[in-house]
């Protein structure tokens, strides 16, 4: 239980728990009541050996190896003897036990070589090619605690290997001890059992759904290998034989992209806590061996929960990501992109030194071609200077950044560009959202935790998936409704396969009614609104989504939820660096701790501190505005970060704007759709190689050392010299002088900007053959920062469509027939799921392959969209 | 005071000039007599009896004189009858080795680039002269019997690069009747079929294979002609057939 918040009801709880005393090879030792012997020991330095064994998994007992001698008081407090060693992981600790452990137990320690002798009969000598060899707790316990000869000379028993469980997950069932933390993992962590234990006696193995047993679908064996032969000819295979599983009712939702069942998000979790080789993934098989990767730790850089990393590299090459232990965020839980989705960072796209665009003499411009950072400055410089007369320059700094970068993106901004035409959000935005945010986020840090996720015995999620959406988060709440029968609530259009297994009660809301659905939430409502009502109380928390923005009225009717209830309330972006922005002040709106650009005071402040004579007062535009005036020319130049205009509300006016625009400068790790078009490009460092920190939607700060031995330049410090070259340094250069900065002007003690007031808007009409669009993104997508992965690509799951099945049938359409989504821009089509949801709603994901929504369709959720069957269905592509 | 107690110590020139506690006696009694007469000659003496003795002296490098046969030479991999190779890029050999000389990394085989039986290759393989010591530890960790030492011991080169030898300098040539990797198993047989030595040539449809898709393939010819069940053992040894099989190979041949 962590114990950094202060309201922690567990923590007061593990205060009150009576303490028992017992010996453990001769040394007392006094823990809580309800301890286990295997944990007490630990306490006092004394190791036993173990496999199942895991401190966030139930115990289960069923390796055997953690065998201790144990004697218990008995009624009249003679210490007596149990007649067979027992499991110390299943054992809790009983006052004046005692406990003799191998180290000084003859027959404690017979007993464990005898199990370890046992476990190594049918164990592979596999040690050479399997990838644990190195960091196997069975090859080092086996050498501190076993046998150092195996007396069995029959023949193994072998399986055929390895199983491939997705593209991703590879199973040798044969190094399989049967300690079941995979599974156990999978049960009561992440709640997508898709692996199990199966058979009984020698042939006990664990293994994907048996559909025989479970009526759980299944499909054609994995593609893991896709190459050529000489000649070009395409191969693909499976690495040994599919799982047993055959074809059945599930349907495409219930696949992923390689065709497979879906397995999980949090699949990766099982390779990093199998004891033993069995549990192994595609990307890091035979890659590396312990003693070649150099370890550093790092933060997760894929979405606003900072879960903690260890970053394995050798040779300035990322071979893999393990989850690191932290328990006040993340456990020793990270998702599978989290894991597995490094590969962006070193592609062969990464751009390398800075580029120039020539301009002819009638301002035509020519090809990209590299130049020297003296010139790239120069040249940026000088068209900055330029744009900055001819209309102003806009910055878009994207949602990824550090802390640092932000704080040198907001004040590049105010003190270098003279403007407060900065926005950090690349997707759909309102100013409704930026009200609350300056109103209700900025400096508000650590208000709401992941430990009270988990002890909040009410949750109200609104327009915020948090298993597609981050996924550690998600974690936390299930651990909640586990432990403490937590409740959660969602206003979402369906139930998700998340909010399923949080054991959630959809407060069912069509897109763009969010708001009516949150102010009919009150004592006496019909069904679930008024359940819902009755349980969000002074304890409970409401947590929003970036989505919410895009309805008018929501944020505002959130925050009349939350005063209502007395509930507390926190806003869970999906990008790492949104909540940094906030806090530092990449809004128009807002400077750094949460000052507002509009009072005179906090512009005094910042201007003193900054070291300048003042700081612009009109306040800014936001990221739409800014795309909109520099497709119409009024915008001189545009500064932008790492942002892929394919997010934007607009996709194709953002592309016309960075056509159009005087004069662009591109920010970016690696060639983009914006460094394609701008003017003069300057690399900058991935999260690998630079340090920094991320502020995770707690507003945790996340620091995290450079991995990487590397000369790129992060965010900050391009900024800080771009800054120099155009007539004053920033100061901005190291990370000391940044934090000092931040450090010095402190957060903001003056009057918090207001709460937003914006009516709920009538939700559209819709006519026939037509529906409302509701979109989200799903956790494993299309999204530039998976580039490069292609195992887990194939473990996404496979995109659909759905629609109620009234709907569905009003169109003649069942599921897995196609559905074609239309707009005037164009069309979209899928295998369609036909989901319990309002009718006249249609949901596509937002951003997977094959259904890129607001790139093809040009809307966003709310917007009335055409629906119809598809004209031509490609069988292949329905299955 | 402690200072007082420290005598001072002679510098270089000194050493020795001041008192001589004892003088030099030699304790080889003095010769009398002829013999007395003949002492400033008798080392001569050696020298006119060793022009009647055999040579010693090694010709080295007009003559190359083989070495003992379990002389630790420069490394090689070792191939299986037909043609794969025996390292599976396990990195045992860069654990043992106690100087860091060896940089292995793996791969998967895959159904179009099979190099070794089984599921793992080793894709780069480099040993840096400049550094190993010739300790042999690398052979005796690598369960495969793929690295063996030859015994070349020629390794001296211009420059530093030169002296990292890379996976083609070390792998064994091909010997007569094996066929040049990537390319199949041997059908229905598996890895532990090669590690007990049940492979003993390629068969028809790996040849098949190599032909469909690379035709110009040298080994082709040698591995068509040769009969299906070429001698169970490993490939002839030592860099340019000069070198006799090393004790290591003679050991496994007669396992
Ligand atoms: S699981 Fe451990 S003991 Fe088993 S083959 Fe792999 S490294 Fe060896
Ligand atoms: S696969 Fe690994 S984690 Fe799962 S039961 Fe087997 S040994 Fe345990
Ligand atoms: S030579 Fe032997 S020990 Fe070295 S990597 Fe190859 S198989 Fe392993
Ligand atoms: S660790 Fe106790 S039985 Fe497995």
């Amino acid at each position: 239980m962590t114990t950094t918040t202060p309201q922690t009801s567990g923590a007061e709880q593990a205060q009150a728990v009576p303490q028992v005393t017992l010996t453990i090879d001769d040394v007392e030792v006094s823990v809580p009541k309800g301890t286990l012997v295997i944990r007490a020991a630990e306490q006092i330095g004394i190791a036993i050996p173990r496999f199942c064994d895991h401190p966030l998994l139930q115990p289960v007992g069923a390796c055997r190896q953690c065998l201790v001698e144990v004697a218990t008081p008995d009624r009249e407090g003679t210490v007596r003897p149990m007649p067979k060693p027992q499991a110390s992981c299943t054992l809790e600790a009983t006052p004046g036990m005692v406990v003799r452990t191998q180290r000084t137990s003859a027959v404690a320690d017979k007993a464990q070589h005898g199990n370890l002798e046992l476990l190594l009969i049918n164990h592979p000598l596999d040690c050479p090619t399997c990838d644990k060899g190195g960091e196997c707790p069975l090859q080092n316990q086996t050498m501190s605690n076993g046998p150092g000869r195996s007396r069995f000379h029959d023949v193994k028993r072998t399986f055929p290997k390895p199983i491939a469980i997705s593209t991703q997950i590879l199973l040798d069932r044969d190094r399989c001890v049967l300690c079941q933390r995979c599974t156990r993992f999978s049960e009561e962590i992440a709640g997508d059992p898709f692996i199990d234990l199966q058979q009984r006696g020698v042939r006990q193995q664990i293994g994907v759904f048996d559909p025989a047993v479970l009526g759980f679908a299944g499909a054609a064996p994995a593609e893991v290998y896709r190459g050529v032969q000489p000649d070009g000819t395409p191969v693909d295979a499976s690495i040994g034989v599919p799982a047993r599983d055959a074809a059945g009712p599930a349907g495409d939702a219930a696949l992923d992209t390689s065709g497979r069942p879906f397995a999980s998000y949090f699949s990766g979790n099982t390779v990093q806590i199998c004891p033993v080789g069995a549990l192994t993934s595609a990307a890091y098989r035979f890659r590396a061996r312990p003693f070649d990767l150099v370890s550093t730790p790092g933060i997760a850089e894929h979405d606003s929960n900072g879960a903690a990393i260890r970053v394995d590299h050798r040779r300035g090459v990322v071979l893999r990501r393990l989850a690191g232990d932290d328990p006040a965020v993340n456990e020793e839980w990270i998702s599978d992109k989290d894991r597995f989705a490094y590969t962006w960072q070193g592609m062969p796209d990464r751009l390398t030194v800075p580029l120039v665009r020539d301009r002819g003499e009638d301002g035509t411009p020519g090809e990209l071609r590299p130049a020297s950072w003296a010139e790239a400055l120069e040249t940026a410089a000088e068209g900055l200077a330029a744009a900055r007369g001819a209309g102003g320059v806009g910055v878009l700094p994207g949602g990824r950044l550090t802390l640092e970068d932000a704080y040198a993106y907001a004040k590049f901004a105010r003190v270098t560009l003279g403007t407060n035409d900065v926005d950090h959000r690349a997707r759909p935005h309102s100013a409704e959202e930026e009200a609350f945010l300056a109103h209700h986020v900025a400096g508000s840090r650590m208000s709401v935790t992941f430990a009270d996720l988990e002890n909040a015995p009410t949750t109200l999620l609104v327009a915020y998936e948090p298993e597609d959406e981050g996924g550690i988060a998600f974690l936390r709440l299930r651990k909640g409704v586990l432990a403490h029968r937590n409740r959660v609530f969602s206003v979402a259009p369906f139930a998700s396969r998340g909010l399923e297994r949080l054991d959630g009660t959809l407060l069912q809301a069509a897109p763009g009614t969010e708001a009516e659905v949150l102010d009919a939430l009150a004592a006496g409502a019909p069904g679930a609104l008024g359940e819902a009502a009755d349980a969000l109380g002074a304890d409970a928390i409401i947590l929003v989504g970036e989505r919410l923005a895009t309805v008018p009225g929501g944020l505002t009717a959130v925050l009349g939820l939350a005063r209502r209830t007395g509930a507390r309330l926190a806003w869970i972006p999906r990008r790492a660096g949104e909540r940094g922005g906030v806090e530092v002040g990449t809004l128009p709106a807002l400077l750094p701790g949460g000052r507002l650009v509009t009072d005179a005071q906090a512009r005094v402040d910042v201007a003193a501190s900054w070291d300048v004579e003042r700081l612009p007062a009109q306040a800014g535009r936001s990221a739409d505005e800014m795309i909109a005036a520099a497709a119409d020319g009024t915008l001189g130049g545009l500064v932008v970060g790492g942002l892929d205009p394919a997010d934007l509300a607009d996709p194709a006016l953002a592309r016309t704007a960075l056509e159009k625009v005087g004069f662009l400068v591109s920010l970016e790790v690696r060639e983009s759709a914006v460094t394609r078009l701008a003017d003069v490009v300057l690399p900058v460092a991935p999260p690998v190689e630079r340090p920094g920190t991320f502020l995770n939607w707690e507003g945790r700060p996340r620091p995290f050392p450079q991995a990487l031995t590397s000369t790129a330049m992060a965010d900050h410090r391009v900024l800080d010299a771009l800054a120099d070259t155009m007539g004053a340094g920033l100061g901005l250069g190291t990370l000391a002088q940044v934090h000092a900065e931040i450090d010095g002007l402190g957060a903001w003690d003056g009057e918090r900007a207001p709460a937003p007031t914006v009516p709920a808007a009538q939700p559209p009409a819709v006519g026939e053959g037509q529906a409302v669009l509701a979109t989200w993104h799903l956790l494993l997508d299309d999204g530039r920062c998976q580039d490069g992965e292609r195992f887990l690509a194939g473990t996404a799951q496979r995109p659909v469509a759905r629609l109620s099945a009234a709907t569905a049938a009003g169109l003649g359409l069942s599921t897995g027939e196609g559905l074609t989504v239309r707009t005037d821009a164009g069309q979209v089509t899928l295998p369609l799921a036909v989901t319990p949801m309002p009718d006249g709603v249609v949901w596509l994901p937002t951003s997977s392959v094959g259904s890129a929504v607001r790139a093809t369709l040009r809307v966003d959720a709310g917007a009335v969209v055409s629906v119809s069957a598809a004209a031509h269905v490609n069988e292949g592509e329905a299955l | 005071m402690a200072d007082k107690d420290i005598t001072r110590r002679e510098s270089a020139g000194e050493v020795g000039a001041g008192e001589q506690p004892h003088r030099y006696e030699s304790l080889i009694e003095p010769k009398k007599g002829l013999g007395e007469l003949l002492a400033p000659v008798a080392g001569f003496g050696v020298t006119l009896s060793s022009m009647f003795k055999p040579t010693v002296t090694e010709q080295y490098p007009f003559e190359k004189v083989p070495t003992k046969p379990r002389f630790h030479g420069r490394h090689q991999l070792n191939r299986y009858p037909d043609g794969l190779e025996k390292c599976i890029g396990c990195e045992l050999c860069a654990w043992a080795c106690p100087a860091d000389a060896i940089y292995v990394e793996g791969a998967d085989n895959t159904p179009d680039a099979q190099f070794s039986p089984g599921e793992r290759y080793g894709r780069v393989y480099q040993i840096n002269y400049l550094r190993c010591i010739f300790c042999g530890l690398c052979i005796e960790a690598c369960p495969t019997r793929a690295l063996t030492m030859t015994n070349e011991y020629e390794l001296a080169g211009p420059s530093r690069r030169g002296m990292i030898y890379e996976k083609s300098d070390l792998l064994a040539p091909m010997g007569e009747g094996m066929l040049a990797a990537p390319h199949p198993m041997v059908p229905g047989t598996q890895d532990t079929d090669y590690y007990r030595g049940n492979v003993s040539g390629p068969v028809p449809e790996q040849v098949d294979w190599v032909a469909q898709w690379r035709p110009e393939d040298s080994t082709l010819p040698s591995a068509r002609r040769a009969p299906a069940t070429p001698p169970a053992a490993d490939s002839p040894h030592g860099a340019h057939g000069q070198v006799e099989r090393t004790p290591a190979e003679a050991s496994e041949a007669t396992r």
